[in-house]
């Protein structure tokens, strides 16, 4: 994985993490490490049309490819012309000779160019299509699909995938073109120079051919080791910068040092061992080319002095050597390389025609929505069968501020997934106004309602940059007075660049209630009239926690607003708190109502706020027991 | 140039093999230069044998298949014993580089990974190292080769015949001069598009992780417009790139083919004026064959150089970075290994400060006895952290001292110092590993029965037992998922199990439900029995059960005292417990009430079980 991007930064610290072992063979189906088939029909005919814009630029290609193929084969034999000028001492026909070599590398000269700049043109605007392509697709795609895929690997496939694939369509193809050209005209010119020497020379082929052929099986092995290794190394290193802390205070610095030191000599081993086979590709090459020269030299020479043949054959022989083996070479090489990019397109492919789940209807509804959500019966389940939510009834006034409750796990999250449609219920359905949200046109729905998530999501960017990201067409003026409405204003001012200042990496020169507060104010400059919260409670100072406070009351205000609480003034606050548990809702009523009916939400209540006052320390296990069975 | 001499260092070790490689090199250049001499000779033979009307060539022509077969397999031989050792070579110093890389940041004191970006430091060790490996293997064994060539063809050549030399070489400066200048020109282009590709990268990694962000607020479009720049302006980098290559590669073999048709139409004429003979001209021929490639490659050797230069700069950064911590060659062990220090924390008039110009915490001055609470309480950014790092030694005092059991810190060692001190941070880190070595993790040598007690009394053996694997349940992203209150009950597992004498806490409320919380606190109190505990507290429980409460302010104690003094003080305390900590209280009185009135049945359920 560690492969895409040409090494670029940036990219690495996803892909490297996720090296485990028998990593690429995920439970998401996705396969990335096999290679394909060589010629594989559904990827061509899927990808060809990529190339029709550019059908003229192809053409010239074509015959640029074929023209230098020419033009350069020519040259030895003309060499060899030369040369038999000389030893008869005819000076014009040397002069005449040196004269078209001129030409035909002038010639040569303009048709590489001409093949060079078309192929990079062309290969290049496909790489760019077919990257814009598949980025939009993938935002069209539902939240299934990023669940069920690592970040890492969807990656892979827009980078490096995509890269695999327009090498193939450049250099690749290129190199396979001229290489048969090349071929075909070395073979059609040898043999009519001479039958005999011609076949003398072609005798090593079957040698180079087997020899590579063992040799690929051997090193795509080796190859493989070293892509594990290193990404095991760049893994463990980056793992142990990121925990360092935790390391120094528990002391695990050599342990740690002992056990990178074996991961790094894996590698290293596996590198060796990768570099004993490929040092031996030019040795095998050249030694076959030295039999070869050998064998013209004896037969060729034999017939020399027997006055058969003449110095400049001879000599046109042993330049085109290595002019023959050249291209025998680079097929056998380019194999793997185009299965790679066919294994690539396949992944390409695979991507583009994953169908969205949660599309719009033919003719999706328009409204300004009042807030009035209802929950029919709804049941949903990620996995077939696996239900997460069950037969859930809730019906909610437009204004209403809900808050759920529950354990990890309980379907909190879900029931707000399903309000923004994110996902598409299994069963009955989701009603906004009365409307099934299924009927609603998405981007409509997203438009009317705000989410804060828990982690506090930034852009890089600007600050106003990410408060505007909730309005795009909002004003500087409109963007600052909801900054105001939160309570981030103050602070934004307070930093050097004010609105304009930068976000880091993640946002990391900002604190945790920083950031929330831009995402509150993100999510208000849209003016939503549905709000879903996820509430964090992160570690923020006083300061910070009484303007989230205020933050939240005012956001809350006059919307209806579904809140994954967590603070207790929020649930307080709530005019209704939903417990959920397992997928059903078991409880709802307001703070008052639930203490007094005692039961699921008056016991965790307990369990979290209550404490024998002088110790902190509670010592009744039979309570946590009690508390973490289940209760239905 | 300082920078490449100093690389040469890591080849210390290996001189041996760097001979060796380097005498294959020159063996593999020579015997590859023989070749067109024996063709050479090989054909003038034929052509004297032809002039003399047939006879001697068999024994000439026999000769010459065996010496170039002879030439060929030693020239083999030498070329791959010099490609494989060098490659062992620079592999062999790109792994001690990157465990010198290694060794150095995991012994750097807190102070250096502060400002340090893990994303860079891992750019040092993949990129930069693998640019040195490159300087070995190409810079300093390929350059080598390449000029033995040209000089040994260069001689050769020249007792043949001086002034075709002469011609011969007219346009190899040429094709060297339009390599390097082509390079040159490339380089920051490869540059730049690098970079895209790392914007690129950004932008969609971004992209993936906001997905819900962008799926909130229907932003795909605007997403995909973001992308769409990013993506053609690499298209416009690459491209560039593309045609400058298009436009060297064609001129570059132009210039090669036309060396050697001068060199044939000069060499003819001399032939035709038998001032050599047809062989010798083959072998020029062939001789500039041979050079095309090297000379080609001049630009991109050169680019090594300049690369290597940034690179190696950049990896000593980080080997010449000093750690701000030392062990005294002198330490004190703290306490024997296997036994539990007391754990008494002084410190004496403590300033310190992050640089020299920002002083962080001043003449701080407490004590703390075995088996205290202490309680450290004040806005973000008043110093809490900074005083409790100083107890490990993360960070060394710039004024005064932290004695431990009467000891200066700066007189231990710093493992047993850091191994009497356990630290459960807010934000929980774990390795990818099982649960069993996460708890491990600080002590080897602990038997699965001790991890299972650890794990047991930090409340979440019950939890891990329901999982696949139990305890070799791998965690990370290949693993199980955990909550951060499943991350934190196991990384107070993992601080139970080294045992230490000091604890120190981040009690920062992460989003856990409310069951979660009531675990931790169990496994908390478990945690602090016996130990010398300070919590940078957040909470409103663990201040009243503090022995002692540290108010602090921009660096300095501004009180200190018990939660019911402190409470009524009228100072920052209070003002602190009004803001944030009174809303617990309320819900704290409110359960209170309420378990007096109705939690009858758990609590005699309760007295049963522990009865």
């Amino acid at each position: 994985m560690g492969m895409w991007g040409g090494g670029a930064a940036g990219g690495w610290s996803t892909s490297a993490t996720s090296m485990g072992p028998n990593a690429r063979r995920g439970m998401d189906g996705w396969n990335d490490d096999d290679l394909g088939k060589v010629y594989d029909s559904a990827v061509v005919s899927r990808l060809l049309p990529y190339l029709g814009p550019y059908r003229v630029r192809a053409f010239v290609a074509l015959f640029g490819v074929f023209g230098f193929s020419l033009a350069s084969t020519i040259q030895p034999l003309l060499i060899g012309f030369a040369v038999d000028d000389a030893v008869r001492g005819d000076l014009a026909g040397l002069t005449k000779m040196v004269t078209w070599l001129v030409v035909l590398v002038a010639i040569s000269w303009v048709f590489q160019y001409l093949q060079l700049t078309q192929t990079g043109y062309i290969g290049h605007r496909i790489l760019l299509r077919l990257r814009t392509e598949m980025f939009g697709h993938i935002q069209r795609l539902s939240l299934s699909f990023i669940d069920r895929h690592e970040v890492g690997r969807i990656m892979s496939r827009v980078t490096s995938d995509v890269t695999a694939l327009q090498e193939l369509l450049t250099t690749g193809s290129l190199t396979v073109l001229s290489d048969i050209m090349v071929l075909f005209i070395v073979i059609a010119l040898l043999i009519e120079r001479d039958m005999e020497l011609a076949f003398v020379t072609f005798a090593s082929v079957p040698i180079l051919v087997g020899v590579m052929i063992v040799w690929q099986r051997k090193a795509r092995e080796a190859f493989v080791a070293v892509r594990q290794t290193i990404s095991t190394v760049n893994a463990t290193l980056n793992e142990n910068v990121s925990g360092v802390r935790v390391i120094q205070s528990l002391s695990r610095e050599d342990e740690n040092a002992r056990r990178f030191d074996v991961i790094n000599q894996e590698n290293l081993r596996a590198n060796v061992s990768a570099g004993r086979l490929s040092a031996a590709v030019l040795p095998i090459v050249e030694g076959v080319v030295a039999l070869s020269t050998a064998l013209v030299l004896v037969v060729g020479g034999m017939r020399v002095a027997q006055g058969e043949l003449t110095v400049g054959v001879v000599t046109a022989f042993v330049l085109y050597i290595s002019r023959f083996f050249d291209p025998v070479r680079d097929l056998v090489l380019q194999y793997t390389q185009i299965q790679r990019a066919m294994a690539g397109g396949q992944r390409i492919i695979e991507v583009l025609d994953t169908k969205p789940e949660v599309v719009d209807r033919a003719e999706p509804k328009v409204f300004e929505v009042q807030g009035r959500v209802d929950f029919d019966d709804v049941t949903f389940a990620y996995v077939t069968g696996r239900p997460v939510l069950q037969h859930i009834d809730l019906h909610v006034e437009p204004g209403e501020t809900i808050a759920f409750v529950g354990q990890t796990g309980a379907g909190k999250s879900t029931m707000t997934n399903l309000i923004g449609r994110y996902y598409d219920v299994t069963e009955g359905a989701i009603r906004i106004d009365g409307v099934d949200v299924r009927d609603i046109k998405l981007a409509e729905l997203h438009r009317q309602m705000g989410v804060v998530l828990q982690d506090p999501f930034l852009f890089s960017g600007t600050i106003r940059e990410n408060i505007r990201y909730g309005r795009l067409d909002a004003t500087d003026a409109e963007v600052e007075a909801t900054a105001q409405l939160v309570g981030a204003d103050t602070f934004i001012r307070r930093l050097a660049k004010g609105y304009d200042t930068r976000l880091a990496e993640r946002a990391h020169n900002l604190s945790v209630g920083q950031r929330q507060l831009i995402s509150f104010a993100r999510a208000l400059l849209a003016n939503p009239r549905i709000l879903v919260l996820d509430e964090a409670t992160a570690n923020v100072d006083t300061q910070t926690e009484v303007i989230i406070q205020g933050a939240l009351r005012e956001m809350l205000k006059g919307r209806t607003s579904f809140v994954i609480a967590h603070r207790l003034s929020t649930i307080r606050d709530a005019t209704r708190i939903v417990v959920l548990e397992r997928g059903h809702i078991i409880e709802q009523g307001n703070h008052q109502q639930l203490l007094a009916l005692d039961g699921v939400y008056a016991r965790l209540y307990r369990m979290a706020y209550a404490a024998s006052g002088d110790s902190g320390v509670i010592t009744d296990d039979m309570t946590v027991a009690d508390a973490a069975a289940p209760t239905a | 140039m300082r920078i490449l001499i100093r690389l040469l260092g890591f080849l210390t070790p290996f001189r041996g093999l760097l001979l060796v490689t380097l005498a294959m090199m020159v063996g593999a250049s020579v015997f590859s230069l023989a070749v067109p001499q024996i063709i050479g000779y090989a054909l003038d033979s034929a052509i004297a044998s032809q002039r003399a009307g047939g006879g001697v060539v068999w024994r000439s022509l026999l000769t010459g298949f065996a010496l170039i077969m002879v030439a060929a397999t030693l020239r083999g031989v030498f070329a791959y014993s010099q490609q494989y050792l060098g490659e062992k070579l620079s592999q062999s110093v790109a792994y001690i580089i990157r465990n010198a890389i290694y060794d150095r940041l995991q012994k750097l004191s807190f102070a250096y990974h502060d400002q340090a970006q893990i994303g860079q430091i891992m750019s040092r060790a993949t990129q930069d190292v693998e640019a040195m490996r490159q300087y070995i293997n190409m810079g300093i064994i390929r350059v080598g080769s390449i000029v033995i060539l040209l000089i040994v063809t260069l001689i050769l050549m020249l007792r043949t015949s001086p002034t075709l030399t002469a011609v011969s070489w007219t346009f190899l400066p040429l094709m060297a001069a339009v390599s390097i200048y082509m390079s040159s020109r490339l380089r920051p282009l490869w540059e730049l598009v690098q970079d895209g590709q790392g914007r690129m990268s950004n932008v969609l990694q971004e992209n993936l992780s906001g997905v819900r962000v962008v799926k909130a607020f229907s932003r795909e479009d605007f997403e995909a417009e973001k992308f769409n720049v990013e993506v053609e302006g690499l298209f416009r980098h690459s491209y560039r790139t593309n045609q400058l290559q298009a436009k060297s590669g064609p001129l570059l073999t132009a210039l090669g083919a036309l060396s050697i048709v001068s060199t044939v139409a000069f060499g003819g004429r001399e032939l035709a004026a038998g001032q050599i003979t047809p062989g010798e001209l083959v072998a020029f021929v062939v001789y500039l064959q041979l050079l095309q490639q090297p000379v080609r490659m001049l630009g991109f050797m050169i680019n090594i150089f300049s690369r290597t230069v940034s690179a190696g700069q950049r990896i000593y950064d980080i080997l010449d970075a000093e750690s701000a911590v030392q062990e005294k060659a002198n330490a004190v062990v703290l306490s024997p290994a296997g036994t539990r220090a007391r754990g008494e924390v002084r410190f004496e008039h403590v300033a310190f400060g992050y640089g020299a110009t920002t002083p962080v915490l001043h003449d701080v001055t407490f004590e703390a006895h075995p088996g205290e609470i202490v309680a450290l309480v004040g806005p973000t950014g008043s110093g809490k952290s900074s005083l409790v790092n100083l107890m490990p030694r993360f960070y060394d005092v710039t004024g005064g001292r932290v004695l431990v059991d009467g000891h200066d810190v700066r007189d231990l060692s710093i493992a047993s110092l850091r191994s009497q001190i356990g630290i459960v941070q807010q934000d929980v880190f774990l390795f990818i590993d099982t649960i069993r070595e996460n708890i491990r993790y600080g002590r080897l040598e602990a038997s699965d029965e001790d991890v299972e007690e650890a794990a047991k009394a930090a409340r979440i053996h019950e939890f891990i037992l329901t999982l696949p694997d139990g305890y070799d349940t791998w965690v990370g992203e290949r693993g199980v998922t955990l909550s951060g209150g499943q991350k934190q009950r196991i990384s107070i597992a993992r601080t139970l199990l080294l045992d230490p004498a000091i604890l120190i806490f981040d009690d920062s409320t992460s989003s856990v439900d409310m069951e979660t919380e009531y675990l931790i606190q169990q496994a908390l109190a478990e945690l602090m029995e016996g130990r010398t505990t300070f919590v940078i507290a957040q909470r409103l429980r663990t201040v009243k059960a503090a022995d002692t409460i540290l108010v602090v302010d921009r660096g300095a104690i501004v009180e200190r005292g018990k939660h019911a003094d402190l409470a009524r003080g009228g100072g920052l305390y209070q003002r602190i417990y009004e803001l944030e900590l009174r809303d617990q209280e309320e819900a704290f009185e409110a359960s209170e009430g309420a378990a007096t009135s109705h939690t009858a049945t758990s609590t005699t359920a309760a007295s049963a079980a522990s009865a």
